[in-house]
C-alpha cells in the first residue's frame, strides 16, 4: 500500500469532490452515501485480491488508532 | 529585547497644493509591498509614477512573512533580493505532525541548481523599508508621497482625477492611470462599490510573533513545523515559523466561538505561549486575531482604475499565497503597463493582464480554500474523513499527501494565454516561469535568470539559430566543452537538462516563455514578440 499513489497529484481534487459529495447531507444520509460508494468503487476496483488487501488495510488502521487512544 | 525601530517617512508638502500638477502617467494607491514593488518595476523601464499613501511608517506588525523563490528572483530583478535573503531565515522543509508524532515532511526545492531558495521568511517591515529605500534610488521616476490620503477619484475616461487629502489641505492629481495597491480592504475597491464575492471561513485563528532566545525548534535549520491536534493545543491546529530576529510565528486555530477580543488579551495569549516554549523568557512582538476569507474582483481591470494584490483578490495565508501573489501580479503589471504608456502594445496586452493573474487569482484561492477546509471541518462527516486520512497516514503515503496544511506558492502556469505562440518543440511550455540555472561566463558564475527579463529576450540552448539583429538581448548556452567567447556555459548540465537541446526561447519581460522555436527566423521571432506584446 505504500507503491506510488494511485491519485498522484489529484489527490486534493478528489478530496474536494468528496467533501461536496456530502455537502448539505445528514449524518445518516452521508453514511448511506459512504455505503453506497464502498460498493461503486469496489465495483470498479473488480479485483478480489486488491479487496481482499484493502479491507485488511482499513480494519488494521482502525486497530492502531484504538490501541493509541 | 527591543523589537524594530519604525522610523516614520517624511511628508513633503505636495506641489499640487500650490498650483495644478502635470497630468502623471501613473498613480500607484498604497505604499505597502505591491505598490512599491510596482513602482520600481515601472521604473526600471523608465515609466514614472506617484505613490500615494495615507500612513507614514512600514507595515505595524510582521504581517506577510514567507517570501516565495518567485518573489526572490523578481525581487532580485527589482534590486532588494540580495538584501532579503542576507537578512531572510532561508527554509525548504516542512513538517506536519499529528497530536506529537511526525507523520510527514516534504522538501519545497529538493533540487541543486537555483539562485535562490524555496522560501525566505522576513517580516513585512523589512520588505517595505528595502523596496522603500530602493525606491529613493529612482529621484526623478518615483515620487513617493506619505500621509497622502486619497478621499475621492473619478474615471473621467482618458485619465482618472484623484483628490487626496495631506495634513496641509487637500488637492487633486490627473493621472492616465491609478493602480489600486490598496489592500484588502481597498477603499478604492469600496468606493467603486465592486462586488468582492467568494468564501468565508468563520474559524478563528490567533497569530503572536514571538520573540525568544531559544529556539522552540528541535531541528538545526529552520522549517515550517504545522500540527493537527498537538498536545499543546488540544483538537485545534498550529503552525510554527521562523523569522529573523529571533523571532517565532504561532499560529493557532482557536475554533468557531471563539471571542476575537478575549482572545487577544494577554490573559488568554500568555498561557497559549507558555504551553508551546515552556517556562523561557519571551517578548510578545505582535498578536492579532483573524478570520479568513477567499475572494476576488471578478474583473482587475476598470478602465483607467486598475487593482494588484490584495485589492484584488485575497486568500486564507495558509499556503503563502497572499503577498507572493500579488508580487506576481506587479510582475505581470509592469512591462504591460510600460508598453501600452510608451505605444507599444497592442490592443489586446493591458487586457491579458486581466486574463492572466485571474486564472493565478483562481488558483491561489482554490489552494488556500481547500487548506482553511481541511483545518476547519464543517460536519461530522469530514471531521470523519478527516480523522480517517490523519490516522491511515501513519502507515499510508497516499493519505500523508492528503493531509493539507497548506500547498505552498509556486508561480501559476499562464498556458493557453492570448500571448503565447505555440510551440510544439517546448520542453518548458510557453506560460511558465523561467527556471534558474547556473551558468559560467569566462571566470565568472552567473545565473541563468539574471539573462533574463527586464524586456524581452532570446535565449539559445545548443545550436543558436542564424537570425539578424532583433533589438533584444540573444544569448547563447552551450556546454562547457564547447564555449568560445560569445557564449555562456552550462556549467553542471542543468540549463539543457530544463530546457532541452537545440531550442530557442523568447522571454517576456516577466521571465515566462513567450514561445519556443526549433530553427526560427527572423520573422518567425518577430511574429512572437508582436503577439506576446498584445497584436493579435
Amino acid at each position: 500500500m505504500d507503491e506510488e499513489s494511485g491519485l498522484g497529484l489529484d489527490g486534493d481534487d478528489f478530496y474536494e469532490l468528496l467533501l461536496r459529495c456530502h455537502e448539505g447531507l445528514s449524518e445518516e444520509d452521508s453514511h448511506a452515501l459512504n455505503t453506497r460508494l464502498v460498493l461503486l468503487m469496489a465495483e470498479a476496483i473488480g479485483d478480489i485480491e486488491v479487496l481482499d488487501k484493502l479491507l485488511r488495510a482499513a480494519k488494521e488502521s482502525g486497530k492502531s488508532l484504538k490501541n493509541n487512544v | 529585547m527591543a523589537g524594530y525601530a519604525y522610523e516614520p517617512f517624511g511628508y513633503s508638502k505636495p506641489p499640487g497644493l500650490d498650483k495644478n500638477e502635470p497630468v502623471h502617467p501613473v498613480v500607484i494607491i498604497g505604499a505597502g509591498p505591491i505598490g512599491l514593488a510596482l513602482a520600481i518595476d515601472l521604473a526600471t523601464k523608465g515609466v514614472k509614477s506617484v505613490v500615494l499613501d495615507d500612513n507614514n511608517v512600514v507595515s505595524v506588525g510582521s504581517r506577510a512573512i514567507c517570501w516565495s523563490k518567485r518573489t526572490l528572483e523578481i525581487f532580485d530583478r527589482l534590486g532588494i533580493a540580495d538584501r532579503m535573503l542576507e537578512k531572510g531565515v532561508t527554509w525548504k522543509v516542512g513538517r506536519l505532525f499529528h497530536g506529537d508524532n511526525e507523520i510527514y515532511n516534504f522538501n519545497l526545492l529538493p533540487e541543486d541548481g537555483h539562485k535562490f531558495p524555496a522560501f525566505i521568511n522576513l517580516q513585512q517591515y523589512y520588505v517595505e523599508q528595502f523596496l522603500v529605500e530602493r525606491a529613493r534610488d529612482f529621484p526623478d521616476l518615483i515620487d513617493l508621497r506619505f500621509l497622502n490620503k486619497v478621499i475621492n477619484h473619478k474615471d473621467t475616461g482618458e485619465r482618472v482625477s484623484l483628490l487626496i487629502e495631506t495634513p496641509d489641505g487637500a488637492y487633486t492629481l490627473e493621472a492616465e492611470f491609478v493602480i489600486a495597491c490598496d489592500g484588502a480592504g481597498s477603499p478604492t475597491r469600496k468606493r467603486m462599490d465592486l462586488a468582492f464575492e467568494g468564501q468565508n471561513f468563520d474559524e478563528h485563528f490567533l497569530i503572536i510573533d514571538v520573540e525568544l532566545d531559544e529556539s522552540p525548534f528541535k531541528t538545526e535549520t529552520a522549517e515550517r513545523w504545522f500540527w493537527f491536534e498537538p498536545t499543546f493545543h488540544a483538537g485545534q491546529s498550529a503552525l510554527l515559523h521562523k523569522q529573523p530576529d529571533n523571532i517565532y510565528r504561532i499560529d493557532l486555530q482557536l475554533g468557531f466561538e471563539a471571542d476575537p477580543a478575549a482572545e487577544v488579551s494577554d490573559e488568554r495569549v500568555l498561557p497559549r505561549i507558555k504551553a508551546i516554549i515552556g517556562e523561557k523568557p519571551f517578548r510578545v512582538d505582535w498578536k492579532s486575531v483573524y478570520r479568513f476569507r477567499c475572494a476576488r474582483l471578478k474583473e482587475f481591470i476598470h478602465n483607467r482604475v486598475i487593482f494588484a494584490g490584495d485589492s484584488a483578490h485575497v486568500v486564507s495565508p495558509f499556503g503563502a499565497r497572499g503577498g507572493n501573489g500579488g508580487i506576481q501580479d506587479v510582475d505581470n503589471l509592469a512591462w504591460k503597463l510600460a508598453a501600452v504608456l510608451k505605444g507599444d502594445a497592442g490592443d489586446g496586452l493591458l487586457e491579458s493582464y486581466q486574463e492572466e493573474r485571474s486564472l493565478a487569482a483562481d488558483e491561489n484561492i482554490k489552494n488556500s480554500s481547500r487548506a482553511t477546509n481541511f483545518m476547519t471541518p464543517k460536519s461530522q462527516i469530514e471531521r470523519e474523513f478527516r480523522a480517517e486520512i490523519l490516522n491511515l497516514a501513519s502507515q499510508h503515503d497516499f493519505a500523508r499527501k492528503l493531509i493539507n496544511s497548506g500547498r505552498l506558492s509556486v508561480p501559476c502556469s499562464l498556458k493557453g494565454s492570448s500571448l503565447e505562440t505555440v510551440s510544439p518543440n517546448a520542453v518548458v511550455e510557453p506560460g511558465t516561469a523561467a527556471m534558474d540555472a547556473p551558468l559560467k561566463n569566462g571566470a565568472n558564475a552567473e545565473w541563468l535568470l539574471g539573462k533574463t527579463g527586464g524586456d524581452f529576450g532570446l535565449v539559445s540552448f545548443g545550436r543558436k539559430p542564424d537570425v539578424a539583429a532583433l533589438g533584444m538581448p540573444h544569448h547563447h548556452i552551450v556546454e562547457m566543452c564547447d564555449r568560445h567567447k560569445d557564449s555562456l556555459g552550462d556549467v553542471s548540465g542543468l540549463a539543457m537538462k530544463r530546457y532541452g537541446r537545440d531550442l530557442t526561447y523568447l522571454f517576456r519581460p516577466d521571465q515566462h516563455v513567450a514561445a519556443v522555436f526549433k530553427n526560427p527566423s527572423t520573422m518567425e521571432i518577430e511574429a512572437a514578440k508582436r503577439k506576446a506584446l498584445g497584436h493579435g
